[in-house]
């Protein structure tokens, strides 16, 4: 279930992407973040512990946002504009 | 002259952008270096893609300076080399690393202006990482930028202006604000009626947001002493102590922070001396009132030296811009730097009413369970922290993080070691200054090792 | 504030060097000052690669070597913890054919020490080692060698010694050391002064300057290897990596981080300390990410530098001095000390008790350079001033 509820901005246009495979739609403007904790409500396990982690300050400071693009591209979600046709994974596996 | 000088700028907020221009009016052409896609900064942060909402929906009451500082970087656009997307990454000597899309270069200056504004200072308590938990700010950005709310049913906690504001905020954006929960005593508000003469529009726009927020119903605690954000995966309630009773209410968000802290990372590796400022319970950059750090040529000015606020911030960037005018030898207006110092002083000491108005919690340090995460990124607890205290007699805070690892994740410390300092001294009933202060270590953010680096250029 | 202690033993510098002396010292039962000027463990000994390897010393080192390989695996007996030392192997490699003929050179040079090298080719090195790309001829494998936590480790050791019971003054810089009838007179910090039997020599890069006040000028250069640090990554890395010719070398911690190194950093304006430079730490990145495919969409999160004394021949001092009866000096581990410090601080205890150590250390003298200036071979010259007096 997401995390973040969108208040304004419905009427921008969408922008599609997959998220862990699956075909989803953000709005121009949303940053990753916005993307991918509207559909769901997590970005990522924690490094350790491997509880799930949504970012914290939005703003490049926390670096717990870390997801998957492309093949294997690790980016700041929430200092990254969504783009159409994203392949965007959650790190959803424990580490090895 | 005026051809050989070379300001680099880095940061576009109220800050940078206020210097730019008075570099800018006086011939100069600075390079300005932001990380973000937009000039604005924090408070004025424009959003990605323009969207229904009016500047005045994004801005409030301060829309027109919002307004007049995004005029002014669209005015002086062409004048300056304006690198938006770019983090300075490093800083030595007369030159800064500056990373954007993939690229590394070395850009060298003739003066360096640090206006790297701050971030939330955040407190660790039980739960929270748990996803649904942001920062004030990160909930602010949530709403402004990307038109969000960061829940359903929000809870907001904490201390400072920024508590009553963004609970305001999400409020007129039509959210569920669940309760705002202030950790200092209501008692302590009234020392904002000291504000009220050097400040009025100030105060009186924090009482209306305060009195705005209880008559729509949100219920409003002081003294909260908070105890554990409940949830598994996700946020499902909040519970804190008050006047000794335990209370407890269902939310799925939680933003939360305790003032700001600023970035003093670049000022660090220039060299620069700090000093400590008790009032932000921070060392920082020494500076003169002109901005002038203890290296020549280096000038750091906004929060990003020390917390004083948006419109210090636009006062102390054209103050530092003077600054790089006088020592190149060129004239300047000496009423107009007489007016920005004495408007300057004027906010500094209101700075010391909102410190009292919006006290830092003094009892987390000594109260916070030893289980709780102390460092976010390496998933150190506070009790390992307070073992080496103890057990390894550890007094500094490059010691700890050399000995336990807090501060040493990807965040270097951006989010612990303020908490980390506050448990090392309580540990040890010794002063907050005596702890020291992390140093930081380039790349100031995480860099891709595959990173294409080119030359060096003017 | 002033006191004056009395000790069997005073120690100048707490790297791994002095507290591991400090320590086997307590041990055996001696008294024991040891003084650093900032925190024991935070110069080279605290930040340096952390890699805990015998492959690619000089013959001459080997004995040492090998007694410090046996402390590494009983860390955790010794100082309480293991340092997250790992026996993972060294795998040098050889990026040419010239680079492979020197590793099997060296593999024949150091054939009776017991490192027990294995020459893996071309083939087998992509079979067994597929995470490592690039042109690579072939490898030595050191399969006894290891890595280990120097931020741990080092101070540790020196916690160790403090609750074996050395008296350890941080924050307490020697300022002046002073052969006296008794032993030596040393003054440190704001109005400390200890009185000791012995004093040992091992300020690290700092240790010139002691040598020289007894009459003993050594070339001690400085220099900043510098390193950098990966996010933490599912562990891939299952070796200690060299490469013969230098250049890079890299390890990765059981958390899942990655150490690479191969650069060197900057002095600051204060030479007793320095930085990497932006373009040294994106170098060192770039190599990496060339040599594992698996850091090519990783992140660096920090780097930094140490400052280590380097000899212009590249073995340490270790030993008497030919000057001062009771000083012994021990420095100048050229980047590579980390690996021999715990053994060189065994026969530091052993010089200090016995006058002599059961491991040869005879390449080490401090009078070497100034023979080799005078062109006259060594043994030529009168006996290391060694001790008056023990208990
Ligand atoms: C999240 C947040 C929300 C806030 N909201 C409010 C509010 O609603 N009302 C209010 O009165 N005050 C608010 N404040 C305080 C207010 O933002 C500041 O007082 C003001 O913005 C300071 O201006 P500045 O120019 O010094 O810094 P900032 O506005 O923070 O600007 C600093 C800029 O520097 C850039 N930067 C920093 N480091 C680097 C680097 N290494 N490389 C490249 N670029 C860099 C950043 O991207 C940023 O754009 C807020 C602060 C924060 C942190
Ligand atoms: C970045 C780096 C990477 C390295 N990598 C490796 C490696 O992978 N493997 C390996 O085997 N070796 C490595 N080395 C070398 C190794 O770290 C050193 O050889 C070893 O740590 C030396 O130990 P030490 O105790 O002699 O020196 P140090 O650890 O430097 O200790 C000397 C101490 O003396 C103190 N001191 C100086 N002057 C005074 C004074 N006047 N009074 C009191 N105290 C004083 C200093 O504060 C310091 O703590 C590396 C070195 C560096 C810098
Ligand atoms: S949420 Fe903090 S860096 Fe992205």
């Amino acid at each position: 279930m997401a995390l973040l509820k969108r208040l304004a901005r419905h009427k921008l246009p969408p922008v599609t992407f997959t998220l862990n495979g699956k075909a989803c739609s953000g709005r121009a403007g949303d940053t990753v973040l916005t993307a991918i904790l509207a559909e769901t409500d997590r970005l990522r396990l924690s490094d350790f512990s491997r509880t799930p982690r949504a970012g914290f300050c939005q703003m490049g400071a926390c670096q717990d946002c870390w997801v998957l693009a492309g093949d294997g591209e690790r980016i700041r979600a929430c200092s990254t504009a969504l783009e159409a046709g994203m392949n965007l994974r959650t790190i959803a596996e424990p580490r090895s | 002259m005026s051809d050989a000088l070379r300001p680099l700028i880095v940061g576009a907020g109220p800050t940078g952008i206020r210097a730019a221009q008075t570099l800018v009016d006086a011939g100069i052409r600075p390079i300005v270096v932001d990380e973000a896609a937009a000039g604005g900064g924090q408070i004025y942060r424009q959003r990605l893609v323009p969207d229904e909402r009016t500047p005045r929906d994004l801005y409030g009451s301060e829309t027109g300076k919002a307004t007049a500082l995004h005029e002014t970087f669209a005015r002086i656009r062409d004048r300056i080399d304006y690198l938006p997307q770019a983090l300075v990454w490093n800083v030595q000597g007369k030159a800064a690393d500056v990373a954007a899309g993939g690229r590394t270069r070395r850009l060298n200056f003739s003066h360096l202006i640090l206006a790297t504004g701050a971030t939330d200072r955040v407190l660790p308590f039980r739960g929270w990482t748990t996803p649904g938990v942001f920062t004030l700010g990160g909930a602010q950005i949530a709403l402004k930028s990307q038109g969000c709310a960061i829940g359903e049913r929000v809870v907001f906690l904490g201390s400072g202006p920024l508590l009553y504001l963004v609970a305001w905020q999400y409020v007129k954006a039509g959210a569920r604000v669940a309760a705002v929960l202030d950790t200092a005593p209501f008692s302590s508000k009234l020392h904002l009626l000291r504000g009220l003469l050097s400040q009025p529009g100030v105060v009186l726009r924090g009482f209306r947001y305060a009195a705005e927020l209880m008559a729509r119903g949100v219920p409003v605690h002081f003294g909260v002493e908070p105890d554990q954000i409940e949830g598994e995966t996700r946020v499902t309630g909040m519970i804190w102590r008050e006047r000794g009773k335990e209370h407890r209410l269902a939310c799925d968000a939680v933003g939360y922070g305790f003032a700001l802290r600023s970035e003093t990372q670049l000022a660090d590796l220039a060299g620069c001396r700090f000093v400590f400022d008790g009032r932000d319970r921070a060392w920082r950059p020494e500076r003169d009132l002109a901005g002038r750090t203890s290296v020549s040529g280096l000038y750091i000015a906004g929060d990003g030296a020390g917390i004083a606020g948006a419109d210090a911030a636009e006062l102390a960037g054209e103050r530092a811009g003077f600054a790089v005018l006088e020592d190149a030898g060129l004239t300047v207006d000496r009423a107009r730097i007489a007016v920005l110092e004495r408007k300057l002083a004027a906010i500094q000491r209101f700075r010391d009413v909102l410190e009292a108005a919006f006290p830092f919690p003094d009892k987390w340090a000594n109260s916070v369970d030893d289980d709780v995460l102390l460092c976010r990124c390496e998933e150190i607890s506070i009790g390992q922290a307070r073992t080496a205290a103890r057990e390894q007699e550890v007094r500094e805070l490059n010691r700890l993080k050399a000995l336990t690892r807090v501060g040493m994740g990807r965040c270097q410390g951006r989010m612990c070691a303020s908490a980390a300092a506050e448990i090392l001294a309580a540990a040890h009933g010794q002063p907050l200054e005596a702890v020291g202060r992390l140093r930081a270590q380039p790349p100031i953010k995480p860099l891709p090792l595959g990173i294409a680096a080119d030359g060096e250029a003017a | 504030m002033s006191r004056i202690l009395h000790k069997d033993v005073a120690i100048i510098g707490g790297g791994l060097v002095g507290s591991s002396a400090a320590l086997a010292l307590r041990r055996m039962g001696l008294s024991v000052a040891l003084l650093d000027k900032g925190f024991c463990g935070a110069q080279a000994s605290g930040v340096n690669y952390g890699g805990v390897r015998r492959q690619g010393r000089p013959p001459e080192q080997m004995a040492l070597s090998q007694r410090a390989h046996v402390i590494w695996p009983r860390l955790k007996e010794i100082i309480g913890i293991d340092g997250e030392f790992v026996r993972s192997g060294h795998l040098k490699l050889a990026r040419t054919e010239a680079e492979m003929a020197s590793l099997e050179a060296y593999a024949t040079r150091v054939a009776g020490f017991g490192l027990d090298l294995e020459l893996i080719g071309r083939n087998k090195l992509r079979e067994r080692f597929p995470w490592i790309a690039g042109d690579i001829v072939g490898a030595s494998l050191c399969a006894g060698d290891g890595h280990a936590n120097p931020r741990l480790v080092s101070a540790t050791f020196a916690l160790a010694a403090r609750r074996a019971g050395a008296e350890v003054l941080e924050h307490t810089p020697v300022s002046h050391v002073e052969r006296v009838p008794e032993g030596f007179h040393l003054s440190a910090g704001s109005g400390t002064e200890i009185r000791a039997r012995f004093v040992v020599n091992s300020a690290g890069a700092w240790a010139g300057t002691f040598a020289e006040a007894f009459g003993e000028p050594v070339p001690l250069g400085r220099i900043y290897p510098s390193m950098i640090v990966t996010e933490p990554l599912d562990v891939f890395m299952t070796v200690n990596i060299g490469a013969e010719g230098g250049g890079i070398y890299a390890r990765q911690v059981e958390r899942g981080n990655c150490i690479v190194g191969g650069m060197r950093a900057e002095p600051t304006v204060d030479l007793d300390f320095s930085r990497p430079t932006g373009s040294g730490a994106v170098t060192i990145m770039n190599r990496a990410a060339d040599l594992f495919p698996a850091l090519r969409n990783t992140y660096a999160i920090r780097c930094w530098s140490g400052t280590e004394g380097e000899m212009s021949d590249r073995n340490p001092v270790i030993g008497f001095s030919r000057t001062t009866p009771n000083l012994i000096h021990a420095f100048g581990f050229s980047g590579a000390g980390f690996q021999i410090a715990p053994g060189v601080g065994e026969v530091l205890a052993e010089l200090i008790r016995d006058g002599e150590s059961r491991t040869p250390i005879e390449a080490f003298t401090i009078d070497r350079f100034a023979r080799m200036d005078q062109g006259s071979p060594a043994g030529s010259v009168p006996e290391a001033r060694k001790r008056e007096t023990s208990k």
